[in-house]
């Protein structure tokens, strides 16, 4: 029976008592969820116009921020070193797309998900090379972003009727803004501009495209480009909250249960599924974690995948794509 | 056609360094997520045992080859090193990974070759009579988690102030962090305090806000921390981000570098780990590393980072490689040793004060001894605190609480030999 209650009703009682830690919770899965949206949306952008799953999307995320912070470190200025860093995604875009992506065109998919798992230990070694492995702090503040928080303490709101307390960061409401920002301008990008709607028609079909006259080699630097920023970004997001290592790699995978829920080529399913992902595990693990011991984060977003893929195979947002016989 | 096949097995199984040398692989990581903490620590181990080379000629007048092997903290690589270290001839094989340290236990008897996890590893390898070829000096997890336990005490006014306390206990949730979880557990029952567990999974160690949000609504007392590479910039961060109170934060001896507090900024002032190695460089064996090794640019160690504590960590450990290859010299009477060699050299350590003036290392840690039996020692450490800049020393040198922790590892020795029967039983001769 105290199992039964443990499971379903202590954790809402927590919730009631104290709404001052729901909001704190609920703020920080926020938070989390646009995080990884930000990977996700890596992904998408890249998928959407090759059909490729780029499994390098995580160490760009290390390598934008490393060159970011490495060019400041060498004593070029902020601002200045994130123009460049900006340039050197570019620059990496354009290698791609010309010694990696143009050899393989019309290659079947796996080929091309093959390339990019080369392409990650790559920029793992240059990097590496570069800038070496020991972890830098993120020019936050340098790059003019806020810091401190904001502290909000509603009345009553805590425990036993306590004065309550919901901290935000300041850096995380600034997450969320780019964020937005970045959404809305792909979103445009994407379905109101002419290199947008080619990029789509070279995801349906590169031959196709191609004989409409769309040239390939543009759309995929530009799309590896448009990725690099979106890399660039959330290196500088995540960098903030720890430290910018190779360690930021690994924050990459927990794009990937977003990209099950949203679907691989919806940028508001990117946006959707991150943010259902990133409150579902904070309010799994800080709820129902204590049953089991703790840790189930990193699993349960799986299990919040899997439960909608049950209804929508194709994700939420996801094309259904449908194969005659 | 047999000669040349015995020429070519040859070839393969000789070791690729002279004969007039001690051959050292040092398993290091400078690269992947534990890079940071990995990168000073193999800074201060090649950096003190080269010194040793330039300026002393080696050891006992034989030089010393040291050879890095990259594991990323990767087990798998980790053992393939030793293999590798295995082939090479290496005197003694520094896992720098509780993971590898638990892959290799079973290998170091059959072939010989000591292992020497310091401060690491397996808490139970303490018992030299069920672990002759395992060394975990100058204390194990459980000492330290003993250590942490004794400090709080003491700042709360004695062992019976404990009661009715929680203890919230931070960790990666690996074979490291888990290591000192039965020992916390039984301090729990015998002192009455709640402990609290909050794991990290690896995959999760930049991404800590849940832990972080827990520890919030639970309220323990005391933090402590077994953390590691990325995770420990970030659970600072996250503890200063909860406004918990930094001096009842404190972290195991891995869990202390300047790179991990200084992520914290002014905020992490006040944080605290144990230690048993000084920080700073006013010692002159770190003279000579700069001037034999930095100066002359035959180092990789950045001269800001000279002295700092994981570098200095680093270098504990080739000193007390560099003074074992020194003591079995001496007790068998050969300039070149081996493994088996080694392994009675690190079982009649014992580095004192007088030893530690000679090596210029003066109140540079804690005299220490390993014996046949205690392959830990049990030494002694300190607790050291940010002070938003720089480590600064906040206890003098204490024990750890050995009376109570030194039947527990004797059990667990015996644990392990049971779940690994047959555990071969000692047959090495404990030479003084």
């Amino acid at each position: 029976m105290d199992f039964l209650y443990s499971i379903f009703v202590d954790p809402f009682v927590q919730m009631v008592q104290m709404p001052d830690f729901l909001l704190q919770v609920l703020w920080e899965g926020i938070v989390g969820g646009i995080l990884y949206a930000l990977i996700a949306l890596g992904f998408v952008l890249i998928f959407k116009a090759s059909g490729v799953f780029n499994f390098a999307q995580g160490i760009m995320v290390v390598f934008a921020a490393l060159t970011l912070v490495g060019l400041y470190e060498k004593g070029v200025p902020a601002l200045a070193a994130l123009v460049l860093a900006v340039g050197v995604m570019a620059l990496l875009a354009i290698c791609v797309e010309r010694f990696v992506m143009r050899p393989l065109v019309n290659q079947p998919d796996i080929i091309l998900l093959m390339a990019t798992i080369g392409l990650t230990y790559f920029l793992v070694g240059l990097g590496e090379f570069i800038f070496g492995g020991e972890p830098k702090v993120m020019i936050a503040n340098e790059l003019g972003l806020p810091s401190g928080s904001v502290v909000l303490e509603p009345e009553g709101w805590g425990p036993g009727g306590s004065p309550g307390l919901i901290s935000l960061q300041k850096i995380d409401i600034a997450a969320t803004v780019i964020a937005a920002i970045m959404i809305v301008a792909l979103a445009i990008f994407f379905n109101k501009t002419r290199i947008g709607r080619a990029l789509r028609a070279v995801a349906d079909d590169h031959q196709a495209a191609l004989s409409v006259g769309i040239s390939l080699n543009q759309i995929w630097a530009i799309v590896w480009f448009a990725a690099g920023v979106v890399a660039l970004v959330t290196g500088i997001m995540w960098g903030a909250r720890s430290d910018v290592s190779f360690a930021l790699e690994i924050v990459a995978l927990k794009a990937l249960p977003v990209l099950i829920l949203g679907g691989f080529t919806s940028i508001p399913g990117a946006i959707v599924g991150g943010l259902i992902i990133g409150v579902g595990e904070k309010i799994g693990e800080i709820y129902w974690g204590p049953l089991v011991g703790g840790g189930i984060e990193s699993w349960l977003a799986y299990g919040i995948a899997l439960v909608f893929l049950i209804f929508r195979p194709q994700g939420l947002f996801g094309e259904k794509i449908i194969e005659r016989v | 056609m047999g000669v040349a096949m015995a020429a070519l097995t040859g070839a393969w199984t000789a070791p690729a360094f002279a004969e007039d040398s001690i051959y050292i692989q040092m398993p290091t990581y400078r690269t992947g997520p534990y890079a940071g903490s990995g990168i000073p620590i193999a800074n201060g181990m090649v950096d003190y045992l080269n010194m040793l080379n330039e300026r002393d000629g080696g050891v006992g007048g034989v030089k010393l080859m040291v050879e890095e092997c990259e594991t990323g903290y990767d087990t798998q690589k980790g053992v393939e090193c030793y293999e590798a270290a295995k082939a090479k001839g290496t005197v003694v094989f520094n896992p720098w990974s509780t993971g590898i340290t638990l892959q290799v236990i079973p290998k170091a008897g059959v072939d010989k070759i000591p292992v020497l996890s310091m401060a690491y590893g397996l808490s139970a390898a303490a018992e030299g009579n069920t672990f002759p070829w395992v060394f975990n000096p100058p204390m194990t997890y459980w000492d330290g988690a003993s250590g942490v336990i004794k400090y709080i005490a003491d700042k709360e006014g004695g062992m019976d102030k404990l009661k009715g306390k929680k203890i919230g206990y931070i960790f990666l949730d690996a074979g490291y962090g888990r290591e000192p979880i039965p020992l916390l557990e039984k301090f729990a029952g015998e002192f009455g305090f709640t402990l609290m567990q909050y794991p990290v999974p690896p995959k999760e160690m930049q991404n800590q806000s849940s832990q972080w949000l827990n520890v919030r609504r639970d309220q323990p007392d005391y933090m402590v921390m077994w953390g590691w590479g990325a995770m420990n910039p970030t659970a600072i961060k996250e503890a200063t981000k909860i406004r918990y109170p930094m001096d009842k934060f404190i972290g195991v001896w891995w869990s202390g570098g300047e790179d991990d507090a200084r992520a914290g900024g002014a905020d992490a002032k006040g944080y605290k780990t144990l230690n048993f190695n000084a920080v700073g460089s006013e010692f002159q064996a770190l003279s000579d590393i700069k001037a034999k090794l930095i100066d002359a640019g035959k180092s990789q160690t950045d001269a800001g980072k000279l002295g700092e504590n994981l570098y200095n960590r680093g270098v504990v450990n080739s000193v007390i490689v560099a003074e074992a290859i020194r003591v079995a010299q001496e007790k068998t009477g050969k300039k070149v040793i081996t493994g088996e060699d080694m392994r009675v050299g690190l079982e009649n350590l014992k580095i004192d004060e007088a030893r530690l003036k000679e090596l210029g290392l003066e109140g540079f840690m804690a005299p220490m001894a390993i014996s046949c039996g205690d392959h830990s020692g049990h030494n002694m450490m300190y607790v050291q605190e940010w002070d938003g800049e720089k480590w600064v020393k906040a206890s003098e040198w204490f024990e750890p609480m050995t009376d109570v922790v030194k039947p527990m590892l004797a059990a667990a020795a015996d644990e392990y030999k049971t779940k690994n029967a047959p555990w071969p039983e000692r047959t090495e001769a404990c030479a003084n």
